[in-house]
């Protein structure tokens, strides 16, 4: 078989990293490839902030030399080495800009790399870029980002997802085979659930957040993203493990994942399908693809059972006084003095009150402050208590209900996002509905543990997400359970969902609204090649 | 009806100190107000004997040795900084001179 460009793109990351293994590829003409991808097709997704052209080229470079070589420095290569990733524009990389999709942000230069942007450097995978985000990760569209939103590859008149809009639509375009993405209430799940690609986010503690920029710190996690169950097992071994520069860090050792994905037997496997998420609020087309996964796994030898969350209700509500309270701590250190923008007011004295106050009303978006202002409140003296503390105690009910839910199955069930991707603009002028969209995946947020999102099919034409959730540390069951759907349905199917993705138009036929003036990027136009 | 109201906010926007122009103000209040109503259903959740998590999976005496670990320079600290003097920050005046 001849290798185009056109045909590494779409290879799995594990089917990349064996021709390069076996010398059929060069990790250069891999790289470059992918780099001619973005430059093909990103102004249409604008998936990516900032490319990072040569430094990846250099990494590339330096892996094929390595196995050029040979000897035992490339017999100790990382099986990974040589296959490029994306970051979300959340961690912070030195050499290339981290923005957080922010104003505030816009031209920070990071003085040290994140815990796992360093695992990513030692195992030498070329990093193409800074992928979209809402705004501080605040978001379920990416339509917050100060830099433009970014499109879906499967409907570029659709949302991606968010706040890892960019992270998801770059692995669903083939404009990299992986990436990072983070999760505070469902960010790395329910883009890979609209985008048709997959999307884990790990038991909370069990990859370093050192250098993620903090959200909800009791809630925010990092973790991969992928096309494939197999390759999101493998980032994630990666990037796993104790980091002792974050206190919250578990200090437990990595599971070898890939091998769970692996494991397609689901004979006696006990699946909760949770009893609160479904039904109302879901479309018939997302519960059509979840019955059918359910049918899928039942006839597979697995053990439906349901299982009964009432605390569910309230997961929604306890989020978001949660989520705000500790963002609205976080985002305090935004004061424009240390780093950032500062922006001065108009006339009258300029003290650091109103230079901070300035600086934040001209930094933020309408989201990030909304956030703020609701935690602030949240928080203040006379209703701690009834918001921030009622919220703390349905965090702990929640925590039960998954023990309970966890005795009878051992493994949950349940779609990714009540919707398919809907489109653009469509819950901007509605924050309550855009929030309500995090339903299904939040919980997992509050209690801290693992879930994952794999193809479940399509409604309509557009992806739909079916969600695992497994107990805290037991990442491994998820990726048992995704791997053998994935594979159930791939068979039934003949392809996998994410290679029925339609041929992207370029950028003229960008959707209905494709003369938004947030698509334009002003002043920041991603700079191909620009490592500066 | 909304139990917050345009003052409120206003003191909130000062307590997070974001300028906020009064169409702002305006927005904020209405928006906030639904989010609010639809959230504080927390309340009803849960009784005075459910204790509050504060962390997913709390650890505890979490210590490294007391040793130096990485530090930056004054120069790397600076990079970012939007004004700076020497090797100190410049902060803009803390009091108003009246």
């Amino acid at each position: 078989m001849t290798t185009t460009p056109q045909s590494l793109i779409r290879l799995t990351a594990a089917q990349m990293a064996a021709k390069l293994a076996a010398g059929e590829i060069t990790s250069v003409e891999l790289t470059q490839a992918h780099l001619d991808r973005i430059a093909a097709v990103d102004d249409t997704i604008n998936a990516f902030l900032h490319v990072n052209a040569g430094q990846a080229l250099e990494t590339a470079a330096g892996v094929d030399k390595l196995r050029a070589a040979g000897g035992t420095e490339a017999e100790s290569l990382h099986p990974l080495a040589g296959v490029p990733i994306a970051i979300k524009d959340l961690i912070v990389t030195k050499g290339q800009p981290t923005t957080a999709g922010s104003k505030m942000l816009q031209g920070w230069m990071s003085p040290y790399d994140a815990t796992v942007i360093e695992k990513i450097r030692a195992a030498r995978l070329p990093i193409l870029g800074k992928t979209n985000l809402d705004e501080f990760a605040m978001g379920s569209s990416t339509e917050h980002s100060a830099f433009g939103p970014t499109r879906n590859p499967w409907d570029t008149g659709r949302i991606p997802g968010g706040s890892g809009g960019g992270s998801a639509a770059a692995v669903a375009a083939f404009e990299a085979p992986l990436a990072l993405g983070t999760d505070t209430g469902g960010s790395i799940r329910q883009p890979g659930a609209v985008t048709g690609t997959v999307g884990t986010k790990p038991t909370y503690g069990s990859v370093s957040r050192y250098g993620a920029i903090a959200m909800a710190s009791s809630l925010d996690q990092i973790g991969p993203v992928a096309r494939t169950v197999e390759d999101a097992a493998l980032l994630h071994e990666l990037i796993g493990g104790h980091d002792p520069r974050d206190s919250t860090s578990l200090p437990e050792q990595v599971p070898a994942f890939a091998e769970f994905a692996a494991n397609h037997d689901v004979a006696g496997l006990r699946i909760g399908v949770i009893k609160q998420l479904q039904g109302e609020g879901y479309q018939a087309g997302v519960l059509a693809r979840f019955q059918e996964a359910l049918d899928t796994l039942r006839e597979a030898g697995a053990e439906i059972v349901e299982v009964d969350c009432p605390s569910f209700d309230y997961a929604v509500g306890s989020y978001y006084l949660i989520m705000p309270s500790e963002a609205s701590s976080n985002l305090a250190r935004y004061d424009g003095v240390r780093y950032g923008a500062r922006v001065l007011p108009e006339g009258g004295p300029l003290t650091i009150e109103r230079v901070m106050g300035a600086t934040r009303a001209a930094g933020f978006g309408d989201e990030v402050k909304r956030r703020i202002i609701l935690g602030t409140y949240a928080l203040s003296a006379g209703y701690y208590d009834a918001y921030y503390g009622s919220a703390q105690k349905v965090r702990t009910l929640i925590q039960r209900d998954f023990d309970a839910a966890f005795e009878a199955a051992d493994v949950l069930i349940s779609p990714t996002s009540p919707t398919v991707a809907f489109p653009l603009g469509e819950k901007l002028d509605d924050p309550m509905a855009m929030y309500l969209n995090d339903v299904t995946t939040i919980p997992a947020n509050l209690a801290g543990v693992p879930g994952i999102s794999v193809p479940g099919g399509l409604s309509e034409g557009l992806p739909v997400g079916i969600q695992f959730l497994a107990p805290a540390r037991q990442d491994a069951r998820v990726y048992h359970a995704a791997g053998a759907l994935e594979k159930l349905l791939n068979d039934a199917a003949e392809s996998p969902l994410w290679a029925q993705i339609p041929a992207l138009v370029p950028a003229a036929g960008a959707g209905p609204d494709a003369s938004r003036p947030a698509a334009a990027a002003p002043a920041f136009t991603p700079e191909v090649g620009g490592a500066k | 009806m909304s139990e917050i109201s345009r003052a409120d906010v206003e003191h909130l926007a000062a307590l997070a100190h974001i300028a906020m122009t009064d169409a702002e103000l305006e927005k904020m209040t209405s928006e906030l107000g639904v989010i609010v109503n639809s959230v504080k259903q927390v309340q009803e959740a849960a009784g005075a004997d459910v204790p509050a998590t504060s962390h997913p999976l709390p650890l505890t005496n979490v210590f490294r040795d007391d040793t130096v670990g990485h530090v930056f320079t004054a120069e790397e600290s600076l990079a970012n900084a939007p004004d700076a003097e020497g090797s100190r920050f410049k902060v803009p005046a803390i009091l108003d001179e009246e």
